[in-house]
């Protein structure tokens, strides 16, 4: 799978990072609005101020009297403890205060630095008589701003603390988003992943219409899949229909002449001829079961099963066949072997051993089928006593068409095996060929995980 | 035994029923479901051969058909398709067995025994011979002094006697009747058989006879 970053946590970016936007936005308006309208403050005293010192100011007989009212001062003391500077000046004439406060003829009010310290200054003037020409008389007053950084200080902490909780009730509502948002997408996978891998009918679960295209894609998918299961499946029914019913009519020909027929050559033919529909139509078989058993092992479908009542199942339909031969079962079946396992996948395997064991078992024999039962697993042997398995091959039996070289005359396909063992691997089992302990027969041993 | 069979396919039906009443069968041949039908309700039969994919539908819809008439007989599929994907379902649908065709003619008669012998046989199929009784389905020899159950190739080699008594028969029909055909054997394997059976048969009024260069009669004194 090619995993390229999340929806939940892009959303989850997106939001939070939004906000702490937002956050920091609506920390830096408050802050200034907040300056502005201390500044404000601030020139609006200093001016009135300014204007009651300016409102004293005479001409006395050609000279420039000033007589400060202890409120124009005292209306700036009363705001903090700032410390306040004045001056009157006449023209670029300082006549009292302090004399070297900075000056700026053309502002109304400005900021400076005085002494160390940052001081807002406002100046308001007036054109006075004095000996008949008109001078001007500037009165400057001066604060200093530590009240004010003070303030400015408090509001801040108030604008941070505002944005902190915008910020974090924005979060909040962000995480709640991007889960609902993202809260469909589960519900689906989750519908579609619970199911058995042949459960291909549409997904019904509601969902959102951003979804709706999506989910179609997946429903229109299915039902693709499961159109070409079901038609290789009829394919592999049909097949085996075409190939087997003319095989049979010429079995059955050939079987009914076989009675009438009296010359040893013709017989041998006819014999042959059976031999030569039997092996054809076990290959076919054989080569769809394998076909059937290489789906099936992909897609495994396990469900609880008895394995010993699956084994008495087999071994009672074999018994007919291996009567034919007087050919005996021997069980000794535990009844507690419940396994998770394909049936259809497990019943083809324990078919296609015993069936093996029938055909290679010589007349009146014993077969011996035994189901036993460990702590994790269980063990089913099945002992003919048949020619048995050839050391030199004896590992290379479970390949595809691999065969003994002394099967005889006997009609196989070399699948028989391969087909047990991949089912046995499907379900991390084991398959074992051993020789048999008693005599010279073929022991096969299939482990199962229980 | 009274039989029928279901089977579009002439020349196969055609061949199993001129081996079935080789063997002294009675065989009733339906091409299609519905002829099926009519011969299942005016003839009471032992056992019906049913092939699956019929011209007029599905041999399994005619199976569930009988089984809800609640008329108990037994049956056998005859299917040519996949051996995995029909045989829970033909069982599931009360068929007693089902053969993958193409099979041995051997392995019908012996499911057909198996079925029938499982059912309870009836009384009927025991055979007078000579002073013998011979129970074919159970596959028992009973003469006057002795009981013996006779296994499989005996049984099998005893009816091909008892089906042509006085008849000579030669060790390689018989060897056809006992071996399948990738079995090899050699003639002289009958003379096991025969001996065996002329060991169980010690005593009574039925003999087999060696008709030297020939084969074998069975013969009533």
């Amino acid at each position: 799978m090619n995993i390229q970053g999340s929806i939940y946590r892009r959303l989850m970016l997106q939001l939070v990072g939004s906000a702490a936007i937002l956050a920091a936005i609506l920390f830096v308006l408050f802050q200034s609005f907040a300056r502005q309208l201390a500044v404000e403050s601030q020139d609006t005293t200093l001016q009135a101020s300014a204007s009651a010192i300016l409102e004293s100011v005479s001409i006395q007989q050609g000279a420039v009297v000033a007589d400060i009212p202890y409120a124009a001062l005292a209306m700036l003391g009363n705001v903090s403890d700032d410390r306040v500077f004045y001056q009157i000046s006449r023209g670029t004439q300082v006549l009292t205060g302090y004399d070297d406060l900075p000056r700026d003829p053309d502002a109304m009010s400005w900021t400076a630095n005085y002494r160390g310290d940052q001081i807002r200054l406002v100046q308001v003037s007036r054109a006075l008589p004095i000996n008949g020409s008109l001078a001007t008389i500037t009165v400057t007053v001066a604060q200093t701003q530590d009240g004010l950084a003070q303030k400015l200080a408090e509001i801040s902490g108030t604008a941070i603390l505002l944005g902190a909780i915008f910020f974090a009730v924005a979060t909040v509502l962000a995480i709640w988003a991007a889960r609902s948002g993202v809260r469909p997408l589960n519900t689906v996978a989750e519908a579609v992943s619970r199911r058995g891998p042949a459960d291909l009918r549409p997904v019904t679960t509601p969902v959102p219409s951003e979804m709706a295209p999506l989910t179609l894609a997946l429903n229109d998918f299915m039902a693709r899949l499961d159109r070409s299961l079901a038609q290789s499946e009829d394919f592999i029914a049909e097949a085996a229909h075409r190939v087997r019913t003319p095989l049979a009519t010429v079995r059955a020909q050939a079987e009914v002449t076989l009675r009438r027929v009296d010359r040893e050559e013709n017989r041998i033919a006819l014999k042959q001829m059976i031999r030569a529909v039997d092996e054809s139509s076990r290959a076919a078989g054989q080569l769809l079961d394998h076909a059937m058993v290489a789906f099936r092992t992909d897609h495994l479908e396990q469900s609880e099963l008895d394995l010993g009542a699956v084994l008495d199942e087999i071994v009672a339909r074999q018994g007919p066949v291996a009567d034919l031969k007087d050919i005996t079962f021997e069980q000794t079946i535990n009844p507690d072997c419940i396994i998770m396992g394909d049936t259809i996948l497990i019943q083809n395997a324990v078919t296609n051993i015993i069936d093996n064991a029938v055909k290679y078992s010589p007349h009146e024999t014993v077969i011996s089928v035994t189901l036993t039962r460990e702590p994790n697993s269980v063990i089913l042997t099945i002992t003919d006593q048949g020619p048995g398995f050839e050391a030199e091959n004896i590992d290379t039996l479970t390949d595809r068409f691999a065969r003994g070289t002394n099967v005889g005359q006997t009609v196989g396909s070399g699948l028989g095996l391969t087909i047990a063992n991949e089912v046995a691997r499907a379900h991390n089992g084991t398959l074992t060929l051993t020789q048999s302990t008693k005599g010279t027969g073929a022991c096969v041993t299939l482990s199962l995980p229980a | 035994m009274r039989l029928l069979l279901v089977e579009d396919n002439e020349r196969l039906a055609q061949a199993l029923v001129e081996m079935l009443s080789l063997d002294g069968h009675g065989v009733d041949h339906a091409m299609k479901i519905s002829e099926a039908r009519e011969f299942s309700q005016t003839v009471t039969y032992d056992l019906i051969l049913l092939d699956i994919m019929l011209p007029d539908g599905d041999g399994r819809d005619f199976l569930q058909e009988l089984r809800q008439s609640a008329r108990d007989v037994p049956v056998i599929v005859l299917t040519a398709r996949s051996e995995v994907s029909d045989r829970v379902g033909v069982l599931d649908l009360g068929a007693d067995d089902y053969l993958v065709k193409p099979f041995e003619f051997a392995e019908l008669e012996a499911r057909c025994r198996a079925i029938l012998r499982r059912r309870g046989g009836a009384a009927t199929n025991v055979k007078r011979i000579g002073n013998i009784e011979f129970d074919l389905l159970g596959g028992v020899l009973k003469t006057e002094t002795a009981r013996v159950e006779l296994r499989n190739r005996e049984l099998r080699l005893f009816e091909v006697f008892a089906a042509n008594q006085d008849v000579i028969l030669s060790k390689t029909k018989l060897v056809d009747r006992m071996f399948s055909a990738d079995e090899e054997v050699s003639e002289n394997a009958i003379e096991v058989y025969v001996g065996r059976l002329r060991k169980h048969l010690r005593g009574s009024s039925v003999e087999i006879i060696t008709v030297r260069g020939l084969g074998y009669r069975m013969t009533t004194t």
